[in-house]
């Protein structure tokens, strides 16, 4: 059949066809668009220029390497080490300055304060918020209460190695289980939970008495040794002020009780392998100066 | 071959050697799907060992129900001389296409939403995104594509070569065969059964049931291309053999796993990490280049000249275009894998293959626009050309953004964003979709006997609303994806990273509530056709049955 | 090219290709031919090429907890919003850490190097957070990170993991070549246990698995659950190599 129609010529465009058809499908005998193969072939000149130039083609104990030599991972420490040097006017003066000096020097400060801001926007705002505003679990970084001590050094070192992780230098200090663990009975942690309530100027729920002198009685012999006869804390060991009415867990009553019966254990990462120590130095003053830096 | 002997046999009525020994392996599959079921070591796996039982059994009792309805003698090959064409699953593959092109839309607009808003995920296992999104894209270039696919190309091969449909039972095998494997690969997704390979995700037991079927399916396509009455293979029919073959590769290279057992439907593949990376981006690519690309363009070559009825542009163009594509191809899979831990060489090729690879792409676009040189005015009048042309426009368009995109300095933006889901959907809601859309409306009033569509002004609908859907689309894609990218590497004036992850995840809310409103526009084209096609299959025949050569009669929009 | 540009003869170039359009056979070998070159030459030689994968120390297979981990996560399509693999690229090392070596997912099957980041990557995310923080994100991600886009997966921390077949995985990972000994797979149930339960004979767990963690993960120790096994697997990514050891230049390849 299909050799009836060679040599035909389509009518419309006068272009002749390959005589062959396919369900009336016929075909017709354009050449090549000239400017397409020039194009094709520019592409394919490229690319062979860029073989010589680059790391290209397998071989059999190795790969052609290219003309310069180029390699993505030598590249990268390029683009950094010029990042390095941007940075390094302030970066240097950076390193070599203590933390105070750092705070006192208003351009190393700022410098200090918008690579701080960089970091924790990746590294900290999961936990602490994007605002430093911290949630139940994860302290406000903006406030003046600090478990751990809101010095500079106090600060670094809590960054450094963080705070019950895995880092022999962390801090460490639990809240004991103490209804959990059976050192207090169910009435004596509601008391003593009320009494807890009572320092820091809580209100008292509807229809709730609280024997304060008994709390007072059962915080001094169970608690006092951390969080101090009065209920201020000590940084020493990570045990909150629970007199300043800012509560990391809480403060309504069942949460009270809940901190009291099971304990607590916040575990804050170390941060000394996976951020260099720039890094953490500009986070410490920029932490330092959100507002609550003693 | 039986049907023949059975044929000669004349009066005789009995079972050929395929319809015995299809009852009989399914019967055997049934009975171990069910001991499979019973020691199952996973409830979802034990509900796909009752499915595949269900099914076998179902199959026996079709296979031999069919055998005592059908008269003694096979349907012949000729009647008066001219073919018997069997269009029975290319009907079934055509109807299956538009429902699971729907299923797979609804999915991508609910994912579409989820991105926008979270709370959608209802923390529900089945229904987060991480298990819906491999249920959009398995859906659409899956379900929907490959239904596409091998309807028309069981359609194509038949009127091309004027040859019967080789085989009796097998081409229904490949059909059903293939939707089964769909519905066990959807199900498995909601389940949590997945391969965690992108775009091979089904587990093993799936994908050994997929090579059967797609053996049997290069089989069929092969032994009707045997029957041709036609010296020449037609240029549409090197594509799909191209796609049927490279596929079935591409598909074992792929999924070479060993399961932990055949009581559990959890696998580990055969190569580990970069290897693994490489091995599967060589088949990722390729699923673009062979399914999504190869396939649609031998629809491209069928349907348009058919339906502008104008002779393709130039032989020469598709000689050189296919064997140059189908060549270069292969080689661009590394540009999925710029700047990782892929070595620099290969990344190199990947790159420069995907430059050189655009020449070839275009000589698709060219054949088909050029195709309609003489024709033009057509597209004002007939809303289904219009809809395969502007088709091959965005094939052009995003196989120019794809060696842009490989280009490793634009990559390193691009890679990652939103930027590559853009690219994604101008191929796939522009190219792949619209070209099967044209297919479909095509193929229905010709498989049906129709005249034409029940209505060319829905099909004008259907391609404005759509129209406007891809623009949404892709536009608020590329702007997220753009922004996304340079906010990652914006720097301060210091020399710190300006914005953190979650301001730019937060950036990107406003162009994913256009993104899934463009999408509900697509869907809303796909509901439309849907329609047309119900009500087109429900007119009343007006065309004879029809095996000689065709040519559409094109009815005016307006 | 004055070749190319005449009409086809019956001589012409041109005109041999009717012989592929002749022989379905022969366009059916010219096709396999013509695709399997470039998939031999970039796949082959990552096998054998000495320069793929680094030569580090550290790297070593998942413990059975970690691996039941990763499944999960292969299982809940993480993959479909994260990536694993910070490429070298200034500001990929500066957000996540150093770029990510191929050593580093020798043993990944299948890799999850990803192609998406609508999350940020993890190659790098163990020990960035506390398990408490990852449960409580993987239970109601919006609860720590308010503008968080993540499903929620309450359920993880709800279901018992399911491990009475975890000897059958590392099995199959041993034959693969992953260098799970006899003795890991024969005590791969116990291990798992072990590594979610805090008591019990560590040190031998750890000899075997260098480096593992060991406690419960998921903040409830009276029950392993999948939510225990996701956050064993999280809190290893990206730990295994000491990158103040590594040296880059000697691995430049
Ligand atoms: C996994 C969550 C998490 C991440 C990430 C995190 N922190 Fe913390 N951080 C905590 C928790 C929990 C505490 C409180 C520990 C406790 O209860 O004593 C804490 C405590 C602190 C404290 C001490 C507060 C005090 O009152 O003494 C500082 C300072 C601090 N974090 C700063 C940072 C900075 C800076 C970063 C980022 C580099 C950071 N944190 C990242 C969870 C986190
Ligand atoms: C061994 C030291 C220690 C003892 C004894 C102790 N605490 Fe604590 N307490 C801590 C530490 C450390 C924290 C902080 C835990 C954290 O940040 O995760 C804390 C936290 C708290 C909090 C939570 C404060 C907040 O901001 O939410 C309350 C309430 C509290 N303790 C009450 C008590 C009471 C009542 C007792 C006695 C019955 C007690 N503590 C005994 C160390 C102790
Ligand atoms: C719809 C996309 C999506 C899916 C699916 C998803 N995530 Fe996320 N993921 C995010 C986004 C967005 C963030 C960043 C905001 C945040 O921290 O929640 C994120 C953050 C994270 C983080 C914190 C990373 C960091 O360095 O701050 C971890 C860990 C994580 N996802 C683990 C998982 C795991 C495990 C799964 C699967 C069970 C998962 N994700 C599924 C989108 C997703
Ligand atoms: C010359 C042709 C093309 C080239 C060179 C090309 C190139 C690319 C590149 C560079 C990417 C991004 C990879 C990344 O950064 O992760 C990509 C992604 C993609 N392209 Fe193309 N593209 C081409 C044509 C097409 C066409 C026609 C489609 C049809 C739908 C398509 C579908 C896809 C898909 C689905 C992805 C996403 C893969 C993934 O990451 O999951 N491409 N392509
Ligand atoms: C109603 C129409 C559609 C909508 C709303 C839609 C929506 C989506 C969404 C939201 C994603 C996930 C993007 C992300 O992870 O950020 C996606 C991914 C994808 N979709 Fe669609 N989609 C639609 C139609 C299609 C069609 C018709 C195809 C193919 C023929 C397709 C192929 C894909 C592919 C391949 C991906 C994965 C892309 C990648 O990994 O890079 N989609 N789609
Ligand atoms: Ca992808
Ligand atoms: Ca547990
Ligand atoms: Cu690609």
């Amino acid at each position: 059949m299909a050799d009836i129609h060679k040599n035909d010529v389509d009518a419309i465009t006068g272009v002749s066809t390959t005589g062959h058809e396919w369900d009336g499908i016929r075909e017709l005998n354009n050449p090549l668009p000239r400017w397409w193969l020039w194009v094709f072939y520019l592409c394919i000149v490229w690319s062979v220029a860029y073989w010589v130039v680059y790391p290209a083609w397998p071989l059999v104990s190795s790969y052609t390497s290219g003309v310069f030599g180029w390699k993505s991972r030598d590249a990268v420490q390029v683009q950094l080490a010029d990042l390095r040097a941007q940075r390094a006017a302030f970066a240097d003066k950076l390193d070599a300055a203590s933390l105070e000096q750092i705070e006192s020097t208003p351009a190393l400060l700022s410098f200090a304060r918008a690579q701080g801001r960089a970091a924790f926007g990746d590294n900290c705002a999961p936990c602490h918020g994007a605002g430093a505003g911290g949630s139940k679990g994860y302290p406000n970084l903006n406030d003046d209460d600090w478990m751990w001590g809101g010095s500079l050094e106090q600060i670094q070192q809590t960054l450094l190695h963080g705070i019950r992780s895995a880092d022999p230098d962390a801090h460490v200090g639990d809240m004991p289980a103490f209804g959990r663990d059976g050192i207090l009975t169910r009435p004596e942690v509601v008391v003593v939970a009320d009494y807890v309530r009572s320092l820091g100027n809580l209100p008292v729920p509807a229809g709730v008495t609280p024997d304060l002198t008994k709390g007072k009685e059962l915080f001094e012999a169970n608690c006092a040794a951390c969080h101090g006869a009065d209920g201020k804390g000590n940084i020493e060991l990570g045990a909150p002020n629970l007199t300043d009415g800012i509560w990391l867990y809480g403060s309504d009553r069942d949460s009270v009780i809940a901190t009291i019966t099971n304990g607590r254990a916040g575990i804050m990462p170390a941060w000394s392998g996976r951020l260099d120590p720039t890094t953490i130095k500009a986070l410490t003053v920029y932490v330092h100066s959100l507002g609550g830096g003693s | 071959m039986s049907q023949q002997s059975s044929a000669v046999g004349g009066v005789r009525k009995s079972l050929t050697f395929g319809e015995g020994g299809l009852a009989v392996v399914f019967a055997l599959l049934a009975l171990s799907s069910i001991t499979v079921a019973a020691k199952a070591q996973d409830s979802a796996y034990a509900f796909h060992a009752y499915l595949s039982a269900f099914a076998s059994l179902a199959t026996v009792f079709v296979i031999l129900n069919r055998y005592m309805d059908r008269p003694a003698a096979l349907p012949p090959l000729m009647i008066d001389g001219k073919p018997n064409y069997n269009f029975g699953p290319v009907k079934f593959a055509t109807l299956a296409s538009v429902f699971w092109g729907l299923a797979g839309f609804l999915v991508g607009v609910i994912i579409a939403f989820q991105l926008a808003f979270p709370a959608l995920n209802f923390d529900l296992p089945w229904i987060a995104f991480g298990r819906l999104r491999p249920l959009h894209t398995s859906a659409v270039i899956f379900a929907f594509g490959g239904n596409v696919l091998i309807a028309t190309s069981f359609y194509v091969v038949q009127r091309t070569s004027r040859a019967r449909l080789a085989g009796y039972l097998a081409p229904w095998f490949v059909v059903l065969g293939y939707n089964f494997f769909i519905v066990i690969a959807g199900t498995g997704y909601l389940l949590g059964i997945t391969q965690g390979k992108e775009y091979a995700e089904p587990e093993w037991y799936a994908d050994l049931w997929l090579t059967v079927v797609w053996v049997t399916y290069l089989l069929v396509f092969l032994a009707t291309l045997w029957r041709r009455q036609e010296p020449h293979i037609y240029v549409a029919n090197w594509f799909y053999l191209a796609f049927i073959v490279t596929i079935a590769v591409l598909h074992l290279g792929n999924n070479a796993t060993i399961p932990i057992s055949v009581f559990s439907p959890k696998s580990y593949i055969v190569w580990s990490g970069v290897q693994d990376a490489m091995v599967q981006w060589w088949y990722g690519h390729n699923a673009v280049g062979f399914f999504l690309t190869a396939g649609f363009l031998a629809i491209m070559y069928y349907f348009i000249p058919k339906r502008a009825d104008r002779p393709v542009y130039s032989y020469r163009l598709s000689i050189i275009h296919f064997w140059a594509l189908i060549f270069l191809y292969i080689w661009a899979g590394p540009h999925h894998l710029h700047y990782t831990a892929l070595p620099d060489w290969a990344q190199t090729l990947g790159m420069t293959f995907s430059i050189m690879l655009w020449m070839p792409s275009w000589g698709g676009m060219i054949n088909g626009l050029m195709t309609l040189s003489g024709a033009w005015d057509k597209l004002r009048t007939d809303p289904v050309l219009r809809m395969m042309v502007v088709s091959v426009a965005f094939y052009g368009m995003s196989t120019f953004e794809g060696p842009l995109m490989s280009v490793k300095a634009v990559n390193s933006l691009s890679h990652y964003t939103d930027w590559t889901i853009g690219h994604v959907h101008s191929g796939a809601l522009g190219w792949v979709a619209y070209i099967s859309f044209g297919a479909i409306y095509c193929l229905v009033p010709w498989l049906w006997q129709k005249r034409e569509l029940y209505s060319l002004r829905l099909v004008n609908w259907h391609f404005w609303i759509s129209t406007i859907g891809i623009v949404f689309y892709i536009s608020s894609m590329w702007v997220a994806g753009i922004l996304q990218g340079l906010m990652w590497r914006a720097y301060t004036s210091l020399g710190f990273l300006e914005y953190s992850f979650i301001e730019t995840v937060e950036a990107m809310h406003p162009f994913y509530i256009i993104r899934a409103l463009g999408g509900v526009l697509f869907l809303i084209g796909g509901l439309l056709m849907a329609f047309n096609i119900f009500m087109t299959i429900r007119q009343p025949s007006t065309v004879e049955a029809d095996t000689g050569v065709h040519t559409p009669s094109l009815v005016p929009a307006e | 090219m004055a070749e190319l540009a005449a009409t086809p003869k019956k001589s012409s170039l041109w005109a041999k290709h009717a012989f592929f359009e002749k022989n379905s056979i022969w366009l059916i070998i010219g096709i396999l031919l013509v695709i399997s070159v470039g998939g031999l030459v970039e796949i082959v030689p990552l096998f054998y090429l000495k320069s793929t994968i680094e030569k580090v120390s550290g790297v070593r297979p998942w413990t059975p907890l970690e691996l039941a981990g990763r499944n999960i996560y292969v299982r809940e399509g993480c993959y479909n919003c994260h990536s694993q693999m910070v490429r070298p690229l200034r500001d990929e090392v500066e957000r996540y850490g150093h770029y990510s070596l191929a050593a580093e997912s020798m043993y990944d099957r299948p890799f999850q190097w990803g192609s998406k980041r609508t999350g940020p990557d993890l190659a790098r995310v163990g020990n960035k957070y506390s398990d408490e923080w990852q449960r409580q994100h993987l239970a109601d991600p919006r609860s720590v990170v308010p503008g968080s886009i993540m499903p929620g997966y309450p359920f993880l921390e709800k279901t018992p993991l399911k491990f009475a077949n975890i000897g059958e995985d590392i099995t199959v990972n041993a034959i693969l070549g992953v260098p799970y000994t006899e003795e890991m797979q024969a005590s791969a149930i116990a291990d798992l246990r072990l590594q979610a339960s805090p008591d019990g004979d560590v040190d031998d767990l750890q000899k075997r698995y260098p480096g593992a963690q060991v406690r419960d993960f998921d903040g409830n120790p009276g029950a392993l659950t999948e939510a225990d096994a996701l956050i064993a697997y999280l809190q290893a990514l990206g730990t295994m190599v000491d990158f103040k050891l590594y040296d880059d230049k000697a691995n430049i390849r």
